[in-house]
């Protein structure tokens, strides 16, 4: 039986009109309008990695065809923020408008968490402490096979609560695999509270770093200095890489900002009427 | 059966080099005819099950035939939710090799006792599901499944010399394998456990009591149309395995007599508690688990007995 979402795709060009640019601003739209009209949760979490979102759709990923061997991969390792992807691919004119409505509808492919039967996403995931062990072995793949591919995965900061997240720490430092990137949204807070108080993870970039990582602290909603520190690394030899991206959770919705309840709350639509108002201002 | 299956999975890779072997810190004495001739396809990933799945998983994604070596337990517990959302859900051909089924790690005690790991991997939609019965069986089921689409579990055993009689290292994949005719009772058995088995049917036919002997090494596709044909001829049948009475080849043939709505009495020969904590020798745990060739017998005939009287009271 044919997969819903490999009918739903179209070819990049004829979208180009109605999507346009992956902008953050664009992304956060979508996430806002599809989570309204799906009436679903986890907006907070998708508006916090939006921008590390759009630099990497608009400016880092290689990626020509989704199926292409020799592309980067990507591994939203924190899946509760696919909406975002979902978004990015729709922008990037992978996704039609009509697969896009099917965010959470009956026999879509896209759900709540990425499936890999979606063309455009590489991994399912959906739990925490997965994808990093997986990207590590994409990593060692492409090595392997002399491949110029790169790997990136999207991790959250509470999927540092993962033991099997420090497992595949350790692995990548000591092969050092230097084609993998990790992106750490570091908003601070997680499904029942504040990370700090649920499971404290000080001293993030140096707990990387004594491991083994190339570690970067960067603000998380600068783009420019997402992609410049993205740019900047040494993908050919030493160590794997991780970025340490501050976020704000609920970013460019002043009322999800830092809440804890708008983990999983949807909106009403006074809400949305407000967050779409508010994102409309934002570059 | 460790020996076997390293040194056919080396002549494997020898002529596909897509074969890689990872390895969680096990393998002393085992691995090293693959580790040597391939160092650069082996790698001891330390004492990490979730992450060398992960790995293996995308590896797989990559083209890579990887095989994960632990002890069964490790390897088929600990990651049992990255072998679920990684090669099963994703369709890889990450091959889980587990060593040691049952009892086999004697006094190393509860922790290294694979009582569950057939049942758990059964599981699995299309997860294959293999556990050789010796060392000849070990190499023809490698060779007829290392380069099967998705994933798949071997349980191998860590007896290097016992050959099963009758057996003659045959594998088929959805196959039975019959290794001994008999009239009275029906044994159907897997893995290692096998050699009992048949030291059991021969103990019984020397006094008086026939028995055919079934080994079932491939679980998942289960050998049904076997299992109905020899299930259909009798109406005692008895399993037997080194794993709880649940899950695994105990589990299987009732679902088959129940489904196919088969006049056959089923008797399940496994472990029925978690072990207490009490440990000795493999020989010493399975007859005290009740999977010794005399506990075999025993139960055997026990079950004949029993078998004999409710059917006279039917008539």
């Amino acid at each position: 039986m044919p997969i819903p979402g490999f009918l739903l795709i179209v070819q990049p060009m004829t979208l180009q009109d109605r999507a346009g640019q992956v902008s953050s601003r664009r992304i956060r739209q979508i996430i806002l309008e599809q989570s309204r009209r799906a009436h679903v949760g986890h907006i907070g979490s998708a508006l916090s990695v939006a921008d590390l979102i759009a630099v990497l759709y608009e400016k880092v990923l290689r990626i020509s065809d989704p199926e292409d061997r020799e592309r980067d991969r990507f591994i939203l390792s924190k899946g509760h923020a696919a909406l975002a992807v979902y978004a990015a691919l729709f922008l990037n004119g992978r996704l039609s408008e009509s697969a896009l409505d099917t965010f959470c509808t009956d026999g879509t492919t896209l759900g709540v968490h990425p499936e890999r039967c979606l063309p455009g996403v590489d991994f399912s995931t959906g739990s925490l402490g997965h994808g990093l062990a997986v990207g590590a072995g994409l990593a060692l793949a492409a090595r392997l096979q002399n491949s110029q591919r790169r790997v990136f995965v999207l991790v959250s900061d509470a999927e540092c609560n993962e033991g099997s997240l420090w497992e595949t720490v350790m692995f990548a430092a000591h092969h050092k695999l230097s084609n993998l990137v990790a992106i750490i949204d570091l908003n601070g807070q997680q499904a029942l509270g504040y990370t700090e108080q649920v499971l404290a993870l000080p001293n993030m970039k140096e707990r990387w770093q004594t491991f083994g990582w190339d570690a970067h602290a960067v603000d998380g909603h600068d783009r420019d200095e997402i992609l410049a520190t993205i740019e900047n690394l040494d993908i050919a030899s030493g160590a794997p890489h991780v970025l340490i991206a501050r976020t704000v959770f609920g970013k460019g919705v002043s009322f999800m900002e830092q809440q804890i309840k708008r983990h999983y709350l949807p909106m009403s639509e006074a809400e949305y009427v407000q967050a779409m108002t508010e994102v409309d201002r934002t570059l | 059966m460790r020996k076997a299956f390293i040194r056919t999975l080396a002549e494997l890779a020898g002529s596909d080099p897509r074969i890689f072997l990872l390895t969680g810190d096990l393998g002393f004495l085992a691995v090293e005819e693959f580790s040597e001739r391939f160092p650069d396809r082996f790698l001891n990933m330390g004492v990490a099950e979730q992450n060398m799945v992960g790995v293996a998983t995308g590896l797989a994604e990559d083209g890579f035939l990887p095989f994960v070596y632990s002890i069964s337990t490790f390897i088929s517990m600990r990651p049992y939710e990255f072998i679920r959302n990684g090669p099963v859900h994703h369709h890889l051909p990450v091959r889980l090799v587990g060593i040691g089924g049952g009892f086999e790690y004697g006094n190393a005690g509860v922790t290294h006792f694979a009582l569950e790991d057939l049942g758990l991997m059964r599981l699995q939609p299309g997860l294959t599901l293999i556990a050789p019965a010796d060392q000849q069986q070990t190499k023809s089921a490698l060779r007829a499944t290392w380069d099967m689409p998705g994933p798949v579990y071997y349980r191998i055993g860590k007896d290097e010399a016992t050959i099963v009689p009758g057996l003659g290292g045959r594998f088929e994949l959805d196959r039975a394998q019959t290794v001994s005719e008999g009239e009275d009772l029906l044994m159907v058995t897997a893995g290692s456990i096998a050699s009992e088995v048949v030291n059991a049917a021969e103990i019984l036919r020397r006094s008086g009591i026939t028995t055919r002997v079934v080994i079932i090494s491939c679980l998942n596709p289960a050998p049904a149309e076997d299992l109905i044909s020899a299930l259909s001829e009798f109406d005692l049948a008895m399993t037997v395995e080194s794993h709880y009475v649940t899950g695994g080849v105990g589990s299987l043939v009732a679902e088959i007599i129940a489904e196919q709505n088969l006049d056959c009495r089923l008797i399940r020969c496994g472990v029925s508690q978690m072990p207490d904590g009490v440990t000795g020798s493999q020989q010493y745990l399975e007859h005290r688990h009740g999977l010794s060739s005399e506990a075999i017998v025993e139960a055997a005939l026990a079950a004949i007995n029993t078998n004999a009287r409710s059917r006279e009271v039917v008539r």
